[in-house]
């Protein structure tokens, strides 16, 4: 009898670990970690264009919504959705803020001259601290900010259609 | 004795080779906490191994910290409460963790258990 | 081309005999004498043929880059020295599992024909047994891992094996660890087969014995490579990083351990008979868990292979399928009876095997338990958490203190009635000499923990004591002491070289120097070079010390062609007492380099006592076959 118990509890745990193994088969391994409704903290950094370090508080004014774009010039998928952060800027209610990844000035300023610039302002992030701060681990990512401050969406590689589309039915 | 001799060598050995292991300096705790932190970006490595932008912008991130007065609980938490808590390698102890810790010790303890049935027990 | 065909079609022939062999071997089961047909050893030779042509089919597809074949254009590249491409043929999926066939039909083969003075039936079972595992290993491959699939057009460029796994201790590392965790299966199938056979008895255990040496010894040796390739290749310094696939390796070599105490009991004595049959089953299916983990993209680690869902799927389905079958088969077949009533006298050898067991399968618990858990949380609860080092370390660092004690008292348990004063006196002794030692080194050191510093003198105090053990008089039991004083000398060894490392990490630039209390490092110059499929640069670097003599050191940075991806090698200058370890990283947008320092103390002995670990189960078992 005490046998029979075993036999069924063992079989019964062994189903267990089955399904949930199956299960976890199953499960994405891309982690992206929740981000939304924390708020952005003030940093300071020099513009690319000019070397007076300027605070985040006195960029992030005046707007409904602020999206924050984390780009490199080195980074290929930043080039890919390099347009459509043009059809972005175009947006009114909308402000688009740059930050220069890990970055060589030169390298960054032609980039921008080539190809446009969308952004409001460019922060001039060097050592990648302003980026980890606010909870980005790589090039491109871009974030969606409210007049608050609080982080709404954010978007981890580069922007497509789809995404596009999200960020315009935020913003309206 | 043999013994005792062998006992002697080894101690002058490694009295010539030591080194002192300690976060007296700023450096040594940045590696210290860095090589509990996983590099989000990479397939199972720490921000100490590896050398991706991320986790080198993370150790300078972890220094400007420290150099703002964070203590190590401090900078972890701080961590885990923007990336979560699968960025630090050692799991905390909460609701959802305890039973991680404390199961291998009870299997032990109910190993004991078993172990002194069998052979203290009378059976007879 | 040909050598494709040839690999395919032999490795379905390989399958239509493992089937074959079913019914004949049922036919000569129920048959009423004592031996086995010719024709179950002709076609358990034939399997295990076919196999092997197979892969000697897939490596030299490999050597003459035959591109066509998808493993090898998806492995392999002109480049590639020779001995890589060869190597190159196990280090993927499709070749590994193929491997896995090798080791399976090649161990049955070997079981058969040195089993012959076992009972036909025990035998013809576990032949039964094996074939189950090895007929699902064959449906696994040719169904959704073939190694010999053709792709049309040929390409002229394979798509090259990663760069990093181009070492020689990494090349030998997967045969040689698969002959250990692989070659447990043979355990797996015997313990069946000899539970159904009510055989588990004591020449039982004779037997099987020679069996878990062969699969521990290689098991030991297999992952003390892999993490030699780590320590060299990586570039981190460190040897364990309690990475999933490295606990995966580590798991059956406790349940094998364990198990290879306990057969030493069930030789003399029939009892632990349920506990032993229930080792014997874990150890394999631990492998295959393993192998599930690793393979299926499961679990997120540095070295898993190419993920693909279907794998996992069917390798869950056939390692639940084994864990069924052997539940069913233990609880239908295994009568407790008798065997279990025997007294175990608490001052015992049995004991001490017993409290063994206890502590390796507490270390098994904390090792499964870490690796499992983050997956079921996740399913449950959604939540994503990672257990590395930290918890590990803070789990089996305070019960090694009791276990070394253990380790140190239990082989004089038998002694304590009769010879309790001498032994006392000596143990005693050594005790305090070993407190000695330790209080010596905190004085003079300072440690970083305190329980790093509780288990210095018990380290100290069991090393000892496996030296007087191994120089006494006493030859009995040599193999024992070998391998006990392999590991004392092991847990000694990572005990100070976690301790007396110590490491500078800091960015220079060419010319620069860098002056450290003890010494300075002087980056020299950079070197550019060519090397067969890299270039190379390689860093000039000199350590100097306070009595001015100075070493050379030069890291490297490889930029391979295909696929392109920049490595660094460590340049690592090794003496007995330390490695001397530089590794530089280039910073990008910077002419500096990152360089990192390392004096790693005693580095080599964890190397070698894990070696001389390893060599102790060597012993025993040439002791064995020499026997026979």
């Amino acid at each position: 009898m005490k046998n029979k118990i075993l036999l069924i509890s063992l079989i019964l745990f062994i189903c267990f670990c089955l399904v949930v193994l199956f299960k976890g088969l199953n499960n994405s391994n891309v982690y992206i970690p929740d981000t939304t409704n924390k708020i952005v903290k003030e940093f300071k950094s020099r513009s690319l264009f000019s070397d007076n370090e300027i605070s985040s508080e006195k960029i992030l004014v005046n707007s409904d919504y602020y999206i924050l774009n984390i780009w490199a010039s080195w980074c290929g998928p930043c080039r890919k959705e390099h347009p459509k952060l043009m059809e972005l800027s175009k947006n009114s209610s909308v402000k688009l803020i740059g930050i220069n990844y890990r970055d060589n000035f030169k390298n960054a300023k032609n980039f921008i001259k080539k190809f446009g610039n969308p952004y409001s302002f460019i922060f001039v992030d060097t050592n990648g601290i302003i980026s980890i701060e606010l909870g980005a681990y790589g090039v491109p990512e871009t974030i969606i900010v409210n007049k608050d401050k609080k982080i709404i969406k954010k978007f981890v590689g580069s922007l497509d259609d789809k995404s596009l589309k999200e960020i315009n039915s935020i913003l309206k | 004795m043999k013994i005792l001799k062998l006992l002697l060598i080894i101690i002058v050995f490694i009295a010539n080779f030591a080194k002192v292991n300690s976060t007296e300096n700023k450096d040594d705790l940045v590696n210290k906490i860095s090589k509990n932190i996983r590099c989000l970006i990479c397939q199972g490595q720490s921000i100490y191994d590896s050398q991706s932008d991320f986790s080198i912008s993370m150790r300078l991130l972890i220094k400007k910290k420290i150099e703002e007065g964070l203590n190590e609980k401090e900078i972890y938490d701080f961590l885990k409460d923007k990336y979560g808590d699968w960025i630090s390698y050692e799991p905390e102890f909460n609701k959802k963790t305890f039973i991680l810790w404390i199961l291998p010790i009870l299997l032990f303890i109910i190993g004991g258990a078993i172990l002194f049935n069998r052979l203290f027990v009378k059976k007879y | 081309m040909l050598a494709n065909q040839i690999g395919y079609y032999s490795l379905i022939l390989g399958l239509i005999s493992s089937i074959i062999i079913i019914p004949i071997s049922l036919k000569n089961y129920h048959q009423n004498n004592e031996t086995i047909d010719r024709k179950i050893f002709s076609l358990s030779f034939f399997q295990f043929f076919f196999v092997l042509i197979s892969f000697i089919g897939l490596v030299f597809s490999f050597i003459n880059s035959d591109f066509g074949n998808e493993t090898v254009y998806n492995n392999s590249h002109t480049t590639k020295p020779l001995f890589y491409k060869i190597s190159g043929t196990w280090g993927n999926h499709e070749g590994s599992l193929l491997l896995w066939l090798l080791v399976l039909t090649f161990f049955i083969f070997l079981f058969l024909v040195k089993s012959k003075s076992q009972p036909k039936k025990y035998r013809i079972l576990t032949l039964l047994f094996q074939q189950i595992i090895i007929i699902g290993f064959f449906i696994f491959v040719l169904k959704t891992s073939n190694p010999f699939n053709y792709l049309f057009p040929v390409p002229k460029e394979g798509l090259g094996l990663n760069p990093i796994l181009q070492d020689p201790a990494l090349a030998i590392h997967p045969p040689i660890l698969y002959l250990g965790f692989v070659g447990s299966s043979i355990i797996f199938s015997s313990s069946l087969a000899a539970v159904v056979q009510q055989y588990i008895s004591k020449s039982w255990a004779h037997h099987i014995k020679i069996w878990i040496l062969i699969s521990w010894f290689f098991l030991t040796i297999g992952i003390l490579l892999g993490s030699i390739w780590a320590y060299y290749e990586l570039g981190w310094g460190g040897f364990w990083f309690w990475d999933p696939v490295e606990n995966v390796s580590l798991m059956p070599w406790l349940s094998l351990t364990a198990l290879l105490h306990c057969i030493l009991v069930l030789e003399k004595k029939t009892i632990l008979t349920s506990w032993t049959i229930i080792l014997s089953i874990a150890t394999f299916i631990l492998s295959v868990s393993g192998t599930f983990l690793v393979r299926s993209g499961i679990l997120n680690s540095v070295h898993t292979f190419a993920n693909d869902p279907e794998r996992g799927l069917f390798i869950l389905f056939f390692l639940f399928f084994l864990i069924f079958l052997s539940l069913l088969i233990f609880f239908m077949f295994h009568k407790n009876g008798n065997y279990e009533a025997v007294k175990i006298n608490f001052l015992s050898k049995e004991t001490s095997i017993l409290i063994n067991n206890w502590f390796m399968m507490y270390f098994l618990s904390v090792v499964l338990i870490g690796t499992l858990y983050p997956i079921f949380l996740e399913v449950l609860t959604n939540e994503k958490i990672s257990v590395g080092p930290p918890f590990y370390h803070k789990l089996i660092l305070p019960f090694l203190v009791p276990f070394l004690i253990f380790m140190t008292v239990v082989p004089y348990l038998k002694w304590i009635k009769s010879e309790f004063i001498k032994v006392r006196i000596e143990i005693i002794l050594l005790f305090t000499l070993s407190f000695i030692v330790s209080f010596l080194l905190f004085k003079q050191f300072g440690f970083e923990s305190l329980v790093v510093s509780i288990l210095i003198p018990f380290t100290f105090y069991l090393f000892l004591i496996t030296i007087k053990d191994l120089l006494s008089k006493n030859k009995k039991n040599f193999s024992q002491k070998i391998s006990h004083f392999g590991f004392s000398f092991l847990v000694l060894s990572i005990l100070l070289n976690s301790i007396f490392s110590s490491e500078i990490i800091i960015n220079l630039k060419e010319g620069e120097r860098f002056n450290f209390e003890g010494g300075a490092i002087i980056f020299n110059s950079l070197e550019e070079n060519n090397g067969k499929n890299y270039k190379s640069i390689i860093g000039n670097f000199e350590i100097s010390n306070d009595k001015n003599q100075s070493i050379k050191l030069m890291p490297e940075l490889r930029i391979y062609n295909q696929p392109s991806i920049v490595t660094s090698e460590a340049d690592i200058k090794t003496t007995l007492f330390y490695d001397k370890f530089l590794v530089m990283n280039s910073v990008k947008n910077n002419e500096y380099f990152n360089v990192r320092y390392q004096v790693k103390s005693f580095m080599i002995w964890i190397w070698i006592s894990t070696l001389i670990l390893a060599v102790g189960g060597l012993f025993s078992l040439t002791k064995r076959l020499y026997e026979k």
